[in-house]
């Protein structure tokens, strides 16, 4: 593992699609450093690029050109399974529609990454079961997603995203489908996590509000960055829980 | 691919499954249907050949029949047994010369009316001796049979095969009871073991055996200028010596018939077996056909699954994505579904072998065919049946296991 105080490196990335005979740009020249531990929202509109970003920072996706080490490691050229081993051992995902198999329990949701683990997982359950409780639904285990508020699925897919700590959560509009008073409280876990276990953690959104829980954010613009800004106080979800409903707090 | 993994695939595999209970069962019955098809057929045609086996074995192992007469003779083709050439000291050399003859039987034969009581019968009259039991295969089934010296003393005893006693004596016990056969007065020594039918369709126990001396002198009459004649003589060869005694028996019967070099023969040797093999041989055919359609059901079966599948890996294309997501390689997605659909066709074989096995149960019992369910028709339907879901299965898997994870992941 490299020693370096950056855990992403991205130089001169360019990710061009085609669409039938039109070229288009989702990146153009994106050149970025992202400091281990720190967490940093993606702003943009639509189309801005943002998503494409991700992709390629989450190793879904391979930029047309370009240099992306990862931790030390050049990941662009890597094959499909190599992606698939990275995304296993250093990154979580967490999704707008949270992404859980349905009909499965918490438990088994939590559990998938270890399925793919290229090395069996000793006793993946207690796991799972660790990972469930640090985002604080220990007794939902057996509940299957239909049974869980948008809240509460977002929190087991955050579990899911941890439970192989993963060096990197790269969450994509992780508030999208949640009401403002649940976004915060899963803004509340991802500070923790961030805080606690020194998780580098993305969040691509669009809503500046929660952005604002952030320590820097970058916008996005026609496949550019416009902008880098860090803030010197993001918001704390913690407090800002306590002053809507003290007793409600996560 | 590794157990740890193996398992989790099944229980993915038999979670997808259980939710699309309907579509699952539906899927697996075009499996059933091709896997109990390809048992029952095989187990029709391999009870016909079982059959025409047995038939072989009724009519008497290493049976060769010398029949007297030849299909030609100077160029003019005869029925055999037109000409009585055939002698019982022709029998008899055929035992002393021929090393590879064990017992030889002369016989003649000939229709004859039977009364006991009230009731009378046409039946079959054999004239022989008494070697004529074993070479055919003949038991007795209650009684004695009749000696080398009854047939010397031409004694009045008779064999009475089962058709002929069920129809003269309605359960009354024939033995030492006098029947008469053409009038003369013959006193029934004992029963023959039934036989059924011969391989040629007829009632191999329609027969009564008497010495061959008194079948000519009281019954059947003789040929005034030859006494000695006979219809025919049973050879029954040492074990594997068939051709070879079909040989020493040709030259030997040349040799004592005086023929020349140039003359055809006086008589004709069959193999029965050979005959036989024949049918036995057809009946394979058969039942390699009857197969081969199954087969095609189970191929039909096959392209069911693919199907299924098809639209499963479509339906999941999300769940897909999202394993991936989370490192799911590109062999833990192949083996899923390959496992998915193996499953699938498996179960179906297994279900599909109870099913032949009842249908060819119930075939044998309201058809009255003889089937026979061998262990290895067994086990190919269902190495087979997981075949095809490997085969079938394959494409979709793929189709799944190559899926782009961003498209996949977008997909609604």
């Amino acid at each position: 593992m490299s020693s370096g105080a950056n855990i992403i490196e991205v130089e001169h990335l360019f990710r061009t699609f085609f669409i039938g005979e039109m070229e288009v740009k989702e990146l153009v020249d994106v050149s970025l450093e992202i400091a281990r531990g720190d967490f940093v929202a993606i702003m943009g509109p639509s189309g801005s690029g943002k998503s494409t970003l991700m992709n390629i920072l989450g190793c879904l996706d391979r930029p047309t050109s370009g240099v992306y080490r990862l931790d030390g490691v050049s990941v662009q050229d890597l094959d499909r399974d190599q992606l698939a081993e990275i995304r296993n051992r250093r990154i979580g995902f967490v999704f707008q529609q949270f992404n859980l198999l349905a009909r499965t329990s918490a438990l088994e949701n939590v559990e998938l990454p270890l399925l793919y683990t290229s090395e069996p997982v000793a006793d993946p359950e207690r796991r799972a079961l660790t990972a469930l409780a640090s985002v604080g639904l220990a007794e939902r285990a057996d509940h299957h997603p239909n049974q869980l508020s948008g809240g509460q699925q977002q929190r087991v897919a955050i579990a899911r995203a941890l439970v192989n700590d993963p060096q990197i959560v790269l969450a994509d509009e992780p508030t999208g489908a949640l009401d403002s008073r649940t976004s915060i409280e899963i803004m509340a876990i991802l500070q923790r996590l961030n805080r606690g276990q020194g998780i580098t953690t993305l969040i691509v959104t669009h809503e500046p509000d929660i952005a604002a829980y952030a320590n820097r954010n970058i916008y996005f613009r026609d496949g550019r960055i416009v902008r880098d800004v860090r803030l010197d106080h993001p918001l704390q979800a913690d407090r800002e829980l306590l002053q809507i409903a003290p007793s409600a707090a996560v | 691919m590794n157990l740890r993994k193996l398992t989790a695939s099944m229980k993915i595999a038999f979670r997808a499954l259980r939710i699309n209970r309907m579509r699952s069962a539906l899927t697996m019955l075009g499996i059933i249907i091709g896997v109990a098809a390809v048992i029952a057929m095989v187990a029709v045609g391999s009870g016909a050949q079982a059959r025409i086996q047995e038939q072989i074995a009724s009519i008497g192992s290493n049976l060769i029949i010398v029949l007297s007469g030849s299909i030609t003779s100077s160029g003019i083709r005869m029925g055999t047994g037109n000409a009585q050439t055939l002698t019982e000291d022709d029998a008899r050399a055929i035992v002393r010369e021929c090393d590879a003859a064990a017992l030889a039987a002369p016989a003649v034969r000939g229709g004859a009316q039977t009364v006991y009581g009230n009731n009378n019968w046409g039946t079959q009259i054999m004239g022989t001796t008494p070697d004529y039991l074993p070479i055919r295969d003949l038991g007795l089934q209650e009684g004695q049979a009749f000696t080398t010296s009854d047939v010397e003393g031409a004694a009045k005893v008779a064999l009475l095969g089962k058709t002929v006693i069920d129809n003269l004596f309605y359960g009354e016990d024939p033995v030492g009871k006098i029947i008469r056969i053409k009038a003369v007065p013959f006193t029934v020594m004992g029963t023959l073991v039934p036989k059924g039918q011969s391989p040629t369709g007829q009632d191999q126990d329609d027969i009564i055996l008497i010495p061959i001396s008194t079948a000519k002198k009281k019954v059947l009459g003789t040929s005034q200028a030859n006494y000695a004649a006979v219809g025919q003589i049973m050879v029954q060869a040492r074990a594997g010596r068939t051709a070879e005694v079909q040989d020493q028996m040709s030259a030997l019967l040349r040799q004592r018939h005086h023929l020349q070099a140039n003359e055809d023969d006086d008589f004709t040797i069959r193999n029965m077996e050979e005959v036989f093999k024949a049918q036995e041989s057809s009946a394979k055919v058969m039942s390699l056909l009857l197969a081969a359609i199954a087969s095609v059901s189970l191929i039909v079966g096959g392209i069911g699954i693919m199907n299924i599948m098809l639209v499963s890996v479509t339906e999941r294309t999300k769940e897909i994505g999202l394993r991936q997501a989370v490192g799911a390689k590109t062999r833990d997605i192949l083996s899923q579904f390959l496992v998915e659909a193996v499953t699938l066709s498996v179960a179906g074989g297994a279900a599909g072998i109870v099913i032949g096995i009842t249908a060819s149960m119930l075939i044998s019992h309201f058809a009255r065919w003889s089937t026979v369910v061998s262990p290895g028709s067994i086990a190919l339907a269902f190495l087979f049946s997981g075949l095809v879901g490997v085969f079938f299965g394959f494409y979709p898997a793929r189709k799944a296991a190559f899926m782009d994870p961003i498209e996949a992941l977008r997909y609604e």
